[in-house]
């Protein structure tokens, strides 16, 4: 029993985590309608431009990271104006595609600048506080709270401000935000920012919880989009569902199953999800 | 001197001309009504005003401006607001946000304009907090009617509004045109239910394969023995 | 020497650049005619390489197999030392391939049996899992793929022409898997079934309304690219005589082959055979970039060949959507009032 509540403990880090991903991939689905093959690299670059700031200059961590999540915000909003854009009025396959590459192309800069192998925030190993039988790590409470923070500051953008509430309704229906006077292109370039600040902290903090390689955001990608997917894909307040449902299973099928085999859980219950629910278990609204 | 003007246009979608030639005005306050077998180019005619189309030649002036292939975004600021036929408002958002959103582009302060409308549409009022998709047909009608008026247009284009809702709404709908038309906003309307429309209508024009076919006032249209022939189920 | 060193080079590329071709070709049954959208392509390789490999190896207590094909067969006739053994074991080695096939086929088959109704874009995530899933199974199952050892000693067919004629003849057999494939599959464009696929991608609607079964329709065709896949699978493990999950960098291969038929001419077969040797001379030529810098740079240098790549794929969906080789459907069949335009 205990070791299931462990579980579910460390599957809450990781759905925190996956959360923040899965955020970016149904905003963005929401508004320019296509997958983003290229938000895992992105996280991982917002995990190394952290390192940057935390390791290489030494700025102090709560500064490192708003500077990190900016610049993958600007790296997003780059990539968007030089190629997406571009792709825009083809079909949503083909930016799909593009965006495949530019996962490559991201992935290959991180190397070619940090190098291919493991890096860390902080050497020496972070002794767990042990609450009864449970083991927490202090840097899972700085992951599950700054989430928390993350989806509620998105929250009250999404409902609160103007920006928000067009990008909201341009989600909903793309020609009547037009007729409403929204510059759909201003929308768009909002998206990536918000997508790639959300991106960043969930590399930041999935390297925190592991450690920083050029392929850590790749390896998440799937279950990022499971969670997406199961949230409802395009629906950003789903993927906060999505994510728990996807972190809290991976962690605790390591009970039934070879631990190394958690990404065919993710895909598991994305394959159901899409067969038996394609709207997703949230709510639904095509 | 008149509010909107559409001079000899041509037009479509990027292919053959819709268009071949529509001419047709609207001048402060009024209700103009197009009417028109199916094909006849009535919505396009109507979507040309608000850049949702590719004009070839000819001229749309509003106001006195030249207003021919502005973007959408612009040609609302200048005081046009367009309620389309389908999908016309944010499933998603709540009624109010729903309004929020036709008051976009609005820099100054409209928050009296909540006020108006929803004492234009009371039924909203109670609902202000639910989202939008949750409505009846009828209410949705008003939803996407009062979205348009927050921007306290002067002209405003109605593609439809009666299609597919039930006989007891298509009443209520005239109403709140004649209603909007009260608060001296001008409106010009596409409309499949041609005799009750016209019976609202101070003009109304007849479109046929995109050009002017007839052109007169509400009463002489319905009382024209073509236009019953045609349009008014004999 | 030099000479003959060089002739090597060129055989040893051929060999590799066909393989892709192969794929690359499968990949067009996919996307180009279909507009299926695999992201998985490195798993059917996979699938194929470890069936083929583990068919054709000598016999290894770490894992199940191999199954000595060429060995065993000979034997059955006489012994490896006879010319009759030896043409024999050289023929199993089309069971070998036949093998690899047949099981990729099979991923292929259930995979798409649950997935092949989905959106494209849900299609391509849920073929990222599956990539993924082989991945891991490949290096976890030590029991049948040796894990992290892989399977050596796998043979290389060839007749021995002369004294390092490996390349050369494997080269042969390359080009022929290449002309049988290319065939086959051009001919399936041309026949109905073709034209049924290219409906199926362009609007599925209609052809659902004309009365076909489009999944099963869009089934075939995937289950066929696999296949092919498959075949390209083990010629790669005959050509490297040695597979592990380190020989394979399935992202890579996977977003090599894309390039290739993107680059080349989606939809068109010609055009995904020449994207495959051009983007292969791009891809093996750019590492003699990498050999100019100092040895301690090669870990961070060899990243900017795939974000050449990378860089090369931008370019062409932005100015060259339809390719080197654009696709050229084959025209509808004349009908009579049509054919007095013909003369004309």
């Amino acid at each position: 029993m205990i070791e299931l509540i462990q579980l579910v403990l460390y599957g809450v880090v990781l759905g925190s985590i996956i959360t923040l991903g899965a955020i970016g991939v149904s905003l963005v689905f929401g508004i320019l309608r296509f997958a983003h093959f290229a938000h895992g690299d992105m996280m991982t670059l917002g995990a190394y431009f952290a390192f940057v700031g935390y390791v290489t200059i030494g700025l102090p961590f709560w500064l490192a990271f708003p500077v990190a999540a900016a610049a993958a915000a600007g790296v997003a909003v780059l990539i968007d104006q030089t190629i997406y854009k571009r792709l825009r009025r083809s079909d949503p396959v083909i930016l799909l595609i593009s965006a495949f590459g530019m996962a490559l192309i991201l992935r290959s800069l991180v190397q070619i600048i940090w190098g291919p192998s493991n890096l860390v925030y902080a050497s020496g190993i972070q002794l767990p506080i042990r609450i009864g039988d449970l083991r927490i790590k202090e840097d899972h409470f700085y992951i599950v709270g700054g989430a928390l923070v993350l989806v509620i500051g998105l929250h009250l953008f999404l409902t609160r401000t103007t920006m928000g509430k067009a990008m909201r309704a341009m989600a909903d229906n793309v020609d009547l935000a037009r007729i409403s006077g929204v510059n759909t292109e201003k929308v768009v370039i909002w998206t990536w920012v918000i997508a790639g600040v959300m991106a960043a902290a969930a590399g930041i903090f999935l390297a925190m919880d592991t450690r920083l390689h050029p392929v850590m955001g790749w390896r998440i990608l799937l279950s990022v989009f499971a969670a997406a997917i199961v949230g409802g894909i395009g629906r950003p307040y789903g993927a906060i569902a999505g994510g728990m449902v996807i972190g809290i299973s991976e962690e605790v099928s390591t009970l039934f199953i070879n631990p190394s085999y958690k990404a065919a859980v993710s895909f598991a219950i994305l394959v159901a999800v899409l067969i038996y629910k394609p709207t997703g278990i949230v709510g639904a609204r095509r | 001197m008149s509010l909107l003007a559409i001079e000899d246009l041509y037009g479509g979608y990027g292919g053959a001309d819709i268009l071949s030639g529509v001419r047709l005005t609207v001048d402060p306050g009024e209700i103009v009504v197009i009417i028109g077998p199916n094909g006849a180019g009535k919505s396009t005619a109507m979507k040309s005003v608000f850049g949702l189309i590719t004009v070839r030649q000819g001229r749309i002036t509003f106001d006195g401006k030249d207003i021919t292939r502005l973007p959408t975004q612009q040609i609302v600021r200048h005081g046009i607001c367009y309620v389309p036929q389908t999908n016309n408002v944010f499933t998603s958002l709540t009624v109010h946000e729903n309004l929020e959103m036709g008051a976009y582009v609005r820099r100054d302060n409209y928050a009296g304009q909540f006020d108006k409308v929803y004492d234009l549409f009371p039924p909203l009022r109670e609902r202000r907090n639910r989202p939008a998709g949750h409505l009846s047909g009828g209410q949705r009608q008003m939803v996407a009617m009062g979205r348009a008026l927050m921007m306290e247009p002067r002209l405003l284009l109605v593609d439809e509004p009666t299609a597919g809702l039930a006989p007891l709404f298509i009443d209520q709908i005239f109403q709140i045109v004649k209603d909007v038309n009260r608060l001296g906003i001008a409106v010009l309307m596409v409309e499949q239910n041609a005799k009750k429309a016209l019976a609202i209508a101070h003009r109304g024009y007849v479109l046929t394969l995109g050009r002017n076919r007839h052109e007169d006032t509400g009463p002489n249209l319905l009382a024209d023995r073509e236009v019953a022939e045609m349009f008014l189920g004999g | 020497m030099e000479l003959a060193g060089l002739f090597n080079y060129f055989f040893f590329s051929i060999c590799l650049a066909g393989i892709y071709a192969v794929m690359a070709l499968g990949l067009n049954v996919q996307w180009g005619y279909t507009g299926i959208l695999n992201i998985g392509v490195a798993a059917f390789f996979q699938i194929g390489a470890y069936t083929t490999a583990l068919l054709t190896s000598p016999d290894n207590p770490a894992h199940i197999g191999g199954f000595d094909l060429p060995g065993t067969f000979a034997q059955l006739v006489g012994g490896e030392g006879a010319f009759l053994g030896q043409l024999v074991g050289q023929a199993s080695i089309l069971i070998g391939l036949l093998g690899g096939m047949a099981v990729a086929a099979l991923l292929g088959f259930l995979i798409g049996w649950i997935t092949i109704g989905l959106r494209s874009d849900y299609l391509a995530i849920a073929s990222i899992g599956i990539s993924e899933i082989v991945r891991l199974f490949i290096q976890n199952e030590g029991w049948l793929t040796n894990g992290t050892r892989g399977i050596a000693g796998i043979p290389r067919p060839g007749i021995g022409l002369y004294n390092g004629s490996d390349f050369l003849e494997f080269m042969v057999l390359v080009v022929v898997a290449i002309g049988v494939v290319y065939v086959l599959i051009e001919r399936a464009y041309r026949a109905p079934w073709g034209r049924v696929l290219r409906a199926v991608r362009e609007n599925e609607n209609a052809v659902l309304a004309a009365g076909k079964d489009v999944t099963w329709f869009r089934l075939q065709a995937f289950v066929f690219g696999c296949t092919i896949m498959g075949l390209a699978g083990g010629l790669y493990a005959h050509f490297t005589t040695f597979v592990s999950p380190e020989a394979f960098r399935p992202d890579l291969t996977t977003f090599l082959v894309w390039v290739m038929l993107i680059a080349g001419g989606s939809g068109n077969n010609r055009g995904a055979i020449l994207g495959a040797f051009a983007i292969w001379a791009v891809w093996s030529g750019s590492e003699f970039i990498t050999s100019a810098f100092p040895v301690e740079y090669v870990t961070q240098i060899a990243p900017l060949r795939v974000l050449l790549i990378g860089v090369i794929l931008q370019v062409v969906l932005l100015t060259r959507q339809q390719g080197l080789l654009p696709e050229r459907p084959p025209k509808p069949l004349v009908t009579d009032d049509e054919a007095p335009n013909r003369s004309g």
